[in-house]
């Protein structure tokens, strides 16, 4: 095996790992909304974000718009306080509604985002004022069947 | 012979041990410069050693080894470098690169040491391989040699960078009598024209005989003898007549150290 | 008798002492010899054909072993993940499950022991060999220092080829996955892709999934030119540390992917 031959396959090599690399970059982890990637930053605040994770996609009608940047407790108003990272070339308006969804039955949360009809947009820094708790199935349960009762109470 | 400054290797009172096996007790030779030196000896009497000594991979537990007026012991480690490269050495088997052909194998020194161009280092390397009768060889590689071949290449490799000494560990091992001759002479030759000092360390008493200019004889780690090759073939000490003359048992018992037989056979309780 | 099960008692303990210590010399020898393999690495960057040559044998003859396995690892767990995701409806996360099944623990691993037994173990008794032959004496003889010259470029080869080994390795089974998943079950390619995407990251799945093949390769490339150059020069003694790289570099990546696991994925809280 002579010195060129080697420096072929081992070029081949090379490319084939750095093929993988663009692979696993563009079309496995989807590197295009990094989160490195410019953006501005916005915070809502909830009473119980449910399963919400650092790094979780935000969707604005099924469009990913950004992720979310950290989660913090307010220690005084025990409110979770949720930094989100949203793409340079998206803005939203100042009455825009924040809610945490799940994706399918068993799938991640993600915070949606449904904008509203006010002229001013929200700039870097700025809260959303206006949010919708995580859904936990156990109030979602208790809520029910207390609403059950309050009806069967009712028809008596 | 009296200690000059054409001795360019000197072992003075040197001994050294593995652990604890005591391998060389109280070594004195000297090795004059531009002469070919034996050391012969028995199989496993710590010839080889000897070499590792003066090429300072071993360091000895007494005594010291001066190879060109410099204690190799004493060396760091640039400077132990420094020193190897005017030393080559064959080893048993050659000991060539096996993922190499013999050209590369000979240029390897070369390579290594030098910033020579390879237009240059390929002149050289045919100089020595045509040194040696086996230029038409350079595109083989080691597994394709015989052995007697294998070893003129590993000794082409040995005097690549032209050294001042070259040791040969057990050049005729294993070679047939053609071959064993070609060695031989590839070894007074290449001394003499080059004007190097070499020094060979063999049990073949009956090939270096032939070619050396002094021996020195090794058993149980002690230098037993020593002379011309004159002196040695008309030596009457037991241990040089019994090597000379190839007998069985001597001052070199036949046998390991061992209980008398008909005590063991005798006594011997099973388990 | 008491005295007799005394002294088999203190037989008994002398041996395990004497095993400890010994195995205790033996991992500060292997120190040294890495610090040696560490500081000697300048020529193989320096000469750096030498460790294209060791990425050559290391790497490039790896491929064929890596990119088969990586497929049909990567085509069983579609098999597999199917069977299980279908039970609860959500077939189309399958894409997700080999992906980060892949990219995370089974690329780094599978390719490493893989590595491991292909690669490694030929080091070791190609080092081995090399000393038992004399070459590696006559190196140093010849001025030439053999951890530089043969141990150095063949440790770099073999580090530098591991994480390429082990993307190409999880790529190939992601592929083994869609071809499972959307070619012959037939979910849907969008949703396959679509789902994967969201659910892996690069930098905390894939990134860290490389971090670990690099010390996956550290770990056997460390061992097996170690066992080569420590292996007694005789045809046992190259067989016995060419088995001993094979063993310990299983156990040492299987060990560490424990401990780098913990370390990457419960400090961000999963």
């Amino acid at each position: 095996m002579n010195r060129s031959a080697i420096d072929l396959w081992v070029g081949v090599f090379v490319t084939m790992g750095i093929a993988a690399v663009f692979f696993m970059a563009l079309k496995v982890g989807n590197l295009s909304s990094f989160n490195s990637a410019p953006g501005y930053l916005l915070e809502a605040r909830f009473h119980n974000i449910g399963g919400l994770k650092a790094r979780a996609p935000i969707k604005s009608s099924g469009v990913r718009v950004g992720r979310v940047e950290s989660i913090a407790l307010d220690t005084e108003s025990y409110e979770a306080v949720v930094t989100l990272r949203i793409e340079e070339k998206f803005s939203f308006t100042r009455d825009t509604i924040a809610s945490i969804l799940t994706s399918g039955l068993l799938g991640e949360q993600y915070i949606g985002l449904d904008a509203g009809g006010d002229p001013t947009m929200l700039k870097t820094g700025e809260r959303i004022a206006k949010t919708q708790d995580a859904f936990v199935m156990e109030k979602l349960i208790g809520q029910f069947m207390f609403n059950k009762a309050a009806e069967g109470g009712g028809g008596k | 012979m009296t200690e000059t400054t054409d001795d360019l290797v000197v072992l003075r009172e040197l001994a050294f041990a593995y652990g604890e096996r005591q391998v060389l007790h109280d070594i004195n030779l000297r090795i004059p410069r531009g002469k070919v030196v034996g050391i012969m000896g028995g199989s496993g009497c710590g010839k080889t050693t000897i070499l590792r000594l003066i090429g300072g991979q071993l360091r000895a537990s007494m005594g010291e080894v001066r190879v060109a007026g410099e204690v190799v012991a004493e060396l760091d480690r640039d400077r132990l470098y420094a020193l190897r490269r005017k030393i080559g050495m064959l080893f048993q088997f050659g000991a060539l690169f096996t993922d190499m052909t013999v050209f590369d194998n000979v240029a390897f020194p070369m390579r290594e040491h030098t910033e020579l161009p390879e237009e240059v280092i390929r002149d050289l390397v045919l100089l020595k391989l045509h040194a040696v009768g086996l230029r038409g060889a350079a595109q083989l590689r080691p597994s394709e040699l015989s052995g007697g071949m294998a070893r003129r290449v590993a000794l082409a490799r040995a005097i690549s960078l032209d050294p001042m000494l070259v040791m040969y560990d057990e050049p005729f091992a294993g070679l047939d009598p053609i071959s064993l001759g070609v060695v031989g002479q590839l070894i007074r030759r290449l001394n003499d024209a080059l004007g190097i000092t070499s020094v060979v360390v063999t049990h073949d008493v009956y090939e270096s005989l032939k070619i050396v200019d002094y021996l020195y004889f090794i058993s149980d780690g002690r230098v037993v003898a020593s002379g011309t090759p004159a002196e040695v073939r008309s030596s009457t000490m037991p241990f040089v007549h019994q090597f000379v003359n190839g007998e069985p048992d001597g001052p070199v018992p036949f046998h390991y150290p061992a209980l008398p037989l008909t005590e063991e056979l005798m006594y011997a309780e099973p388990g | 008798m008491p005295s007799q099960a005394e002294s088999g008692l203190a037989w008994w303990l002398r041996r395990v002492g004497g095993t400890v210590v010994d195995a205790i010399v033996r991992l500060g020898y292997a120190s040294r010899f890495a610090a040696a393999v560490l500081t000697h690495s300048g020529s193989a960057f320096r000469r750096f054909p030498l460790t294209l040559r060791e990425i050559y044998f290391a790497g490039v003859l790896s491929l064929v072993i890596i990119i088969v396995s990586g497929t049909f690892v990567g085509m069983v767990l579609g098999l597999q993940g199917y069977d299980v995701l279908e039970r609860y409806g959500s077939s189309e996360a399958l894409g997700v499950l080999v992906s980060l099944s892949l990219v995370r623990e089974l690329g780094p691993v599978v390719a490493a022991l893989l590595f491991a037994s292909r690669a490694g173990s030929a080091i070791t008794a190609e080092i081995g060999l090399m000393k038992a032959t004399e070459q590696l004496s006559a190196m140093e003889m010849m001025a030439v220092d053999p951890i530089a010259r043969v141990v150095a470029p063949r440790f770099w080869g073999g580090v530098i080829s591991m994480p390429i080994l082990g993307l190409l390795f999880s790529t190939m089974g992601i592929f083994g996955g869609y071809l499972v998943g959307v070619k012959l079950i037939g979910i849907d390619a969008g949703a396959f892709w679509g789902q994967m995407q969201s659910a892996v990251d690069f930098q905390r799945d894939i990134l860290n999934g490389v971090v670990k093949s690099l010390v996956f390769g550290a770990a056997v490339c460390l061992i097996a030119v170690f066992e080569g150059y420590d292996a007694p020069p005789t045809a046992e003694g190259v067989s016995g540390a060419t088995t001993r790289t094979v063993v310990a570099s299983s156990l040492a990546i299987l060990g560490l992917d424990f401990i780098l696991t913990v370390f990457m994925f419960r400090g961000l809280g999963l």
